[in-house]
């Protein structure tokens, strides 16, 4: 097994940049060329939500992304540290929070259509989105 | 890359032309510049996004607010996209059948209904 880590402040800049890092691996780990768009829209996904999350619930934590070559399959895990459990804590209108509640279901949405493989697990500590992709054996090696 | 934005006027249509990333970071742009066309009294929009490299659920949602805006003022706003990579998340997100998606700007233009 092959990881890849990555920690970011919970800022939306940088979540093109974890996008672009986790195409680059998942490309050298052997993920079909037709499937890297898949890959970079569900990573960019998972990270948006963590990125609103830690926001919404003013954690300075940075976003965590690992990218796990395994064999035959390669998987991205984001992890947040948002509490799940409850969001009566949540600073904001309740407006704000039906909002929040908005978008991050329709990230989860965009990531169940297009990952086939997606555990989503959440509790008082954070949540953790790991999406799971098959991998082709390299042919050749290339360099 | 970072987001790009022009608009044009052609007959009683608002055309915004869009180019780059549509993402958690560039949406609010995209955003602003609707909600300006709006407040202008440009209630028929057409968003061109055949210069699109990369759009993800925040940018479906400042579309879908743009739609609401103008649905607010009997406008409409449609899209034109030919980009396969594109297409298939207005597809997955059941989007297709909330926007009007053209293949051209001279198509959208045109449209009535």
């Amino acid at each position: 097994m092959a990881i890849v880590e990555l920690r970011f402040s919970a800022l939306p800049e940088h979540v093109r940049t974890a996008r672009l890092v986790a195409a680059a691996v998942a490309r050298r780990a052997g993920v079909d060329e037709a499937v890297l768009d898949e890959v970079r829209l569900a990573v960019g996904e998972a990270c948006s939500r963590a990125v609103g999350l830690h926001q919404s619930s003013g954690i300075t934590a940075p976003v965590k992304v690992a990218l796990i070559e395994e064999e035959k399959q390669f998987s991205i895990e984001v992890g947040d540290e948002a509490p799940h459990a409850s969001s009566s804590d949540t600073p904001g209108g309740a407006q704000d929070v039906e909002a929040d509640v908005e978008e991050d279901e329709m990230g989860l949405a965009v990531i169940s259509g297009l990952v086939d493989d997606v555990e989503v697990t959440t509790g008082q500590d954070g949540g953790r989105i790991r999406m799971t992709w098959p991998t082709a054996p390299p042919a050749v090696a290339l360099l | 890359m970072d987001l790009s934005l022009s608009t044009e006027t052609i007959g009683d249509r608002t055309v915004v032309r869009v180019g780059g990333e549509i993402d958690v970071y560039t949406a609010p742009k995209l955003r602003e510049q609707l909600v300006e066309l709006v407040n202008d009294g440009n209630f028929h929009l057409v968003v061109d996004m055949e210069g699109v490299d990369f759009l993800d659920s925040t940018g479906l949602g400042v579309l879908v607010g743009g739609l609401k805006r103008v649905r607010a003022h009997e406008g409409s706003l449609r899209l034109v996209c030919n980009q396969e990579r594109i297409l298939k998340i207005f597809r997955i997100t059941g989007l297709t059948k909330v926007f009007p998606i053209h293949t051209s700007v001279e198509e959208a233009v045109q449209a009535t209904d």
